[in-house]
């Protein structure tokens, strides 16, 4: 005989392995578990999907539920400082035992009496908007470039696109302090140079905003837009020619249509998180941004007030949900194209 | 070279030396580094043709072709389109349409924008490109598909897209990279008449790449078979199947049985060769212009051969063998037979009868022989 022998799947196991799983069998316990998972329709199949819904389950929905319990509840100067939502109460001989629940419902009414916080939505979204374009426009030459270089340079210049990552974000944003202060590298050697006389003032101004935004969300853009580019049949490009289509036309009418899922992708990327970015205009930009992230903050740790801050939250991911929703439409669309 | 004599053929433009042809090639070279794709070629190629480029793959056929599309530009050498030099002019300046092998359809649009997209290019008026693009998806047979993205057709379809937006633009030369190459076998031989009555019909000049040889023979006026970058022999599908030039050629279109001998008598009208691979003398009623005493090879087609259980009356041309394969194709059968002198030949013969092969069945002794007309000289 063999030292090998062929699994009932085709495997290979070594002869020991084999024995011990032909042992394993054969003992009542394993045999019982496996006939109760199958009868609860639990397979290895449905075992390995489970696990990101666990995980979802645990590190999302549970939180958000949390989030949810605290915005509908009172601001207490106590610890913890918010009001329980469900309380049972002894109502006496008459009444028994009453379980209470109170839903305050102001931090949701203040979002939209109180101009501050649709004032801050509103700027979160314009300068996530004007972020994105920015991006966009810087982002996809760069994707292209690198989609169209030879394999060396492709990975050389995707290596120098992931680069920053390596660094933490808070460090680069803080470099740009550095940069952009008023005798900061840019103001010093325009100086140097003579081109300016007093120094422009570039820190905690939009300008800074965008600049820190757009260098921080940069790679999102570029490796979405760069994966689609870069799967592209080219000779569609010689067929557009080919039919007395110039350059320039055969990038707007092929390569630009063709490359419009990665183009979604990747502005989702940078828009959706940008909305709740509070790092960047806290360092770089003026002190009296609104932004959504910034309010967040405040009214989280300055003023305390939980349930005012979850509400502030919750409606910050529902504001969300329609993006999100969006690219997953854009990635299913890829998908279903690939299969073309 | 030894080559056999052909006979007188009929008028054609490229026997005409007064033809002026559509396509000059001339002395055309194409290196990419080191390596040569295409080396030294020129030809002619005349209006209303279908021109086939025949070869294996890496033999350069394709970039013959990419290089008159405008895909890439000769290293040496010109190529002239209509009498126009065509160095420095880009693709889409050419007067030429190209059917791309993978068909290169644009996925994002449907089958109408597709062809109508090298129509919009030249500002046509809407109207014009509507019934020009109707008329040609009525030509493919393509009518009422027009709304339809190319992932939702078959292959099949997809190939007419390909041809009707190269064909839309009423192109002057119209290139096509193995046009058949992605289509099964029925609908491939269907597809090669559809394709040759279009040529027909609306008189455009066709260079068609393609490694099938069957392809090639059924679609072409003219072939150019290429090896290692040159081409070794351009001709009609009859020449190059029946006065193959060289060895490479015969062995390459079809099936073919090599006796090698030696020239014992030369003679201006006939030829005698003692070939030790027969086992006998090869008998040729032409003349081969050759050295005397030189080294030759004997092409045999398998067709050509008949096989018969009596010994026939004949001293050429005839061999003794054993039956070793019988493959029944049904239209025809071929059979394996190993001479005596160690030699294995095929043999096909037409099943004219039902039941004409029961005569002969495996490990029989059977003789071999044929027409003194049959064999083609080549040298090595």
């Amino acid at each position: 005989m063999s030292a090998r022998a062929e699994g009932p799947r085709g495997q290979r196991h070594s002869a020991g392995a084999q024995l011990v799983l032909r042992v394993l069998q054969q003992l009542p316990p394993y045999r019982w578990t496996q006939a109760r998972l199958v009868k609860w329709g639990v397979t290895g199949r449905s075992a390995v999907i489970a696990i990101p819904y666990f995980w979802l389950l645990l590190f999302f929905l549970i939180p958000f539920l949390i989030v949810l319990k605290i915005a509908f509840a009172q601001q207490l100067n106590d610890s913890p400082p918010y009001s329980a939502l469900f309380e049972l109460i002894d109502g006496g001989r008459s009444q028994g035992w009453i379980l209470d629940a109170k839903l305050y419902l102001r931090g949701f009414i203040s979002l939209f009496t109180e101009d501050l916080y649709w004032q801050a939505y509103v700027n979160s979204v314009k300068i996530s908007f004007i972020s994105t374009i920015c991006c966009l426009l810087v982002g996809y030459p760069i994707a292209y470039a690198i989609a169209r270089s030879t394999t060396t340079w492709r990975n050389i210049l995707l290596m120098m696109v992931i680069l920053p990552f390596w660094t933490s974000f808070l460090l680069r944003v803080y470099a740009w302090i550095g940069i952009l202060k008023n005798n900061g590298l840019i103001n010093n050697f325009l100086m140097w140079t003579g081109l300016i006389d007093e120094p422009i003032v570039m820190l905690q101004t939009d300008f800074a905003i965008y600049v820190g935004i757009v260098y921080s969300y940069l790679p999102f853009m570029i490796l979405p837009l760069y994966s689609n580019l870069e799967k592209m049949d080219l000779t569609l490009l010689e067929a557009a020619a080919d039919l007395g289509c110039k350059p320039i036309k055969a990038f707007l009418k092929v390569t630009l249509p063709l490359s419009l899922p990665g183009v979604i992708a990747g502005s989702m990327l940078v828009f959706i998180p940008v909305i709740g970015e509070f790092v960047i205009p806290e360092l770089l930009g003026p002190s009296d941004t609104l932004m959504i992230g910034k309010q967040l903050w405040r009214v989280f740790f300055t003023g305390r007030d939980w349930p005012m801050a979850a509400a502030v939250a919750v409606a910050l991911l529902l504001f969300l949900v329609v993006p999100i929703v969006l690219l997953q439409r854009a990635q299913g669309a890829e998908l279903k194209g690939a299969h073309r | 070279m030894a080559t056999s004599a052909r006979p007188e053929q009929k008028l054609q433009p490229w026997n005409d030396p007064q033809a002026v042809p559509y396509i000059a090639i001339e002395r055309v070279t194409k290196k990419f580094g080191d390596f040569t794709a295409v080396n030294d070629v020129s030809l002619k190629i005349y209006k209303r043709e279908l021109f086939c480029l025949l070869g294996g793959s890496g033999c350069g056929k394709t970039t013959l072709l990419r290089m008159l599309a405008g895909f890439e530009e000769p290293s040496s050498g010109k190529i002239l389109i209509d009498g126009v030099d065509m160095a420095g002019i880009p693709p889409y300046e050419r007067p030429v349409n190209m059917m791309f092998q993978s068909y290169a359809l644009f996925p994002h649009m449907t089958v109408e924008q597709n062809v109508a997209f090298g129509l919009k290019q030249d500002r046509l008026p809407k109207d014009e490109i509507n019934d020009r693009v109707a008329k040609m998806l009525g030509q493919v047979k393509l009518s009422q598909f027009g709304k339809r993205k190319p992932h939702q057709l078959s292959g099949g379809q997809r190939q007419r897209v390909a041809l009707a937006r190269s064909l839309v633009k009423q192109p002057k030369l119209l290139l096509l990279d193995e046009p058949l190459g992605a289509l099964d076998k029925k609908l491939r031989e269907h597809t090669q008449f559809e394709l040759v009555n279009l040529q027909e019909q609306l008189g455009v000049t066709f260079v068609v790449v393609t490694h099938d040889q069957e392809e090639a023979m059924t679609l072409s006026s003219r072939i150019g078979v290429m090896n290692l970058g040159e081409i070794v022999q351009v001709g009609t599908p009859k020449d190059i199947y029946e006065y193959p030039n060289s060895k490479f050629v015969a062995e390459f279109i079809g099936n073919v049985n090599m006796f090698q001998g030696r020239m014992i008598e030369d003679l201006p009208d006939r030829v005698r060769i003692e070939s030790a691979e027969l086992g006998g003398t090869i008998f040729v009623d032409h003349g081969v212009s050759s050295a005397p005493d030189a080294i030759l090879s004997a092409a045999v087609r398998p067709e050509k051969i008949i096989i018969s259980i009596d010994k026939p009356p004949q001293e050429d041309n005839v061999a003794r063998g054993v039956v070793k394969e019988i493959a029944y194709m049904g239209d025809m059968s071929v059979y394996l037979v190993q001479l005596d002198s160690g030699k294995v030949i095929r043999i096909t013969q037409p099943n004219a009868y039902r039941h004409a092969d029961d005569l002969i069945t495996w490990d029989q002794a059977v003789y071999v022989h044929w027409h003194p007309s049959s064999p083609v000289v080549l040298s090595e």
